[in-house]
């Protein structure tokens, strides 16, 4: 953000200076990631499940999971899934839920910044929002590890792959779905995105306004751009009420 | 169905490809891009509340068209994740609560 003769906070500007990329940096990221990924994974298996009655393979699902890498874009994909495939909505809903990584990615410029082009851009892959948290949370303490990422990133990566497959295998056995409830699962699987995704009160009056705009474009707009409107009136009023 | 786990349909991995590169820009631009422009407080707020945002856009209407079973099981499911945090056992646990409350109804 700053530039370098701007540093304010002398202590903090050495110990970032000292950000070095090793593959000790890549063993601590990925030992200290394994109990957030086995998180990860359990809607990697619900990502699984519903991806399969979409009509998903597993050979279709597990590319997903292993190039898109950004669980709540993939479950509002698969949610949107039709034939035909609605290809605009998904990839402009794709960028809009994924927008947050731009901010996520650039909280981390003042320590990456020490490391190569291909080290960053290489890192920025694997990035989702679990083994960010734990990135930042890390290279805050002065670490240096800027293979952190990289590390939990890999964790990451190899559960969310893994429980997939899990997912769409055990979805193609569970065959009629609405017999045993499985239609709830999508539902389910956004409820539990819902909670995981509440920040207190700060979040009740952008999420009224997403509901109440979902709901009426919803009756009487064609398709599912309702979920595109609700999402971006409710981040127009944070913008617009930021000062009050 | 189907013709089988491995079938890779050509347009199905041309979308999944599309959207990965779109997700890969979104991870690397905002470092590529927002860190030479500065990006306001303002901005930063209205989109950090997207994600959750559409979430609930999705729901609202999903869970509308539903009836009483449903809804009394979006709360068990809502319930045991906040509770637990753990998605498996609320997924388990909503998935019994909307049969369970189908036979009742």
């Amino acid at each position: 953000m700053a530039p370098s003769h701007d540093h304010t906070a002398p202590a903090d500007s050495a110990s970032d200076s000292a950000v070095r990329f090793s593959l000790e940096g890549v063993r601590v990221g990925f030992l200290t990631c394994i109990p957030v990924a086995l998180g990860v994974a359990g809607y990697g298996v619900a990502f699984g499940v519903v991806a399969n009655q979409a009509g998903l393979s597993v050979a279709e699902a597990a590319l997903m999971s292993a190039t898109v890498v950004a669980g709540a874009s993939q479950l509002i994909a698969v949610e949107l899934w039709a034939d035909p495939l609605p290809v605009t909505a998904i990839l402009v809903t794709t960028v809009a839920v994924n927008l947050r990584y731009s901010l996520m990615g650039a909280a981390l410029e003042r320590w990456f910044r020490h490391l190569s082009p291909a080290q960053v851009y290489g890192s920025l892959f694997l990035m989702a929002d679990e083994n960010w948290a734990l990135t930042v949370r890390d290279l805050k303490t002065g670490s240096g590890r800027g293979a952190f990422l990289l590390g939990s990133g890999i964790a990451v990566w190899t559960f969310w792959v893994a429980s997939t497959v899990l997912g769409v295998l055990a979805g193609g056995v569970i065959g009629d779905p609405a017999r045993y409830g499985f239609d709830f699962i999508l539902a389910a699987v956004f409820l539990a995105l819902a909670a995981d995704l509440w920040e207190g009160r700060s979040t009740f009056v952008p999420w009224l306004v997403a509901l109440a705009t979902a709901l009426v474009a919803s009756s009487v707009l064609p398709g599912r751009w309702y979920i595109l409107l609700g999402g971006l009136a409710a981040a127009a009023l944070e913008v617009i009420r930021y000062d009050a | 169905m189907r013709e089988g786990w491995l079938s890779l349909d050509p347009f199905v991995v041309a979308v999944v490809l599309a959207m990965a590169v779109l997700t890969y820009l979104t991870k690397v631009g905002g470092l590529w891009v927002l860190s030479r422009l500065e990006v306001s407080d303002r901005l930063e707020a209205g989109l950090s509340v997207l994600p959750g945002a559409i979430v609930i856009a999705i729901l609202g209407p999903e869970l509308a068209s539903g009836g009483p079973s449903e809804w009394a099981a979006g709360i068990v499911v809502l319930a045991i994740a906040w509770r637990t945090e753990n998605i498996l056992l609320a997924l388990c646990g909503g998935i019994l609560a909307v049969v369970a409350f189908r036979g009742l109804v």
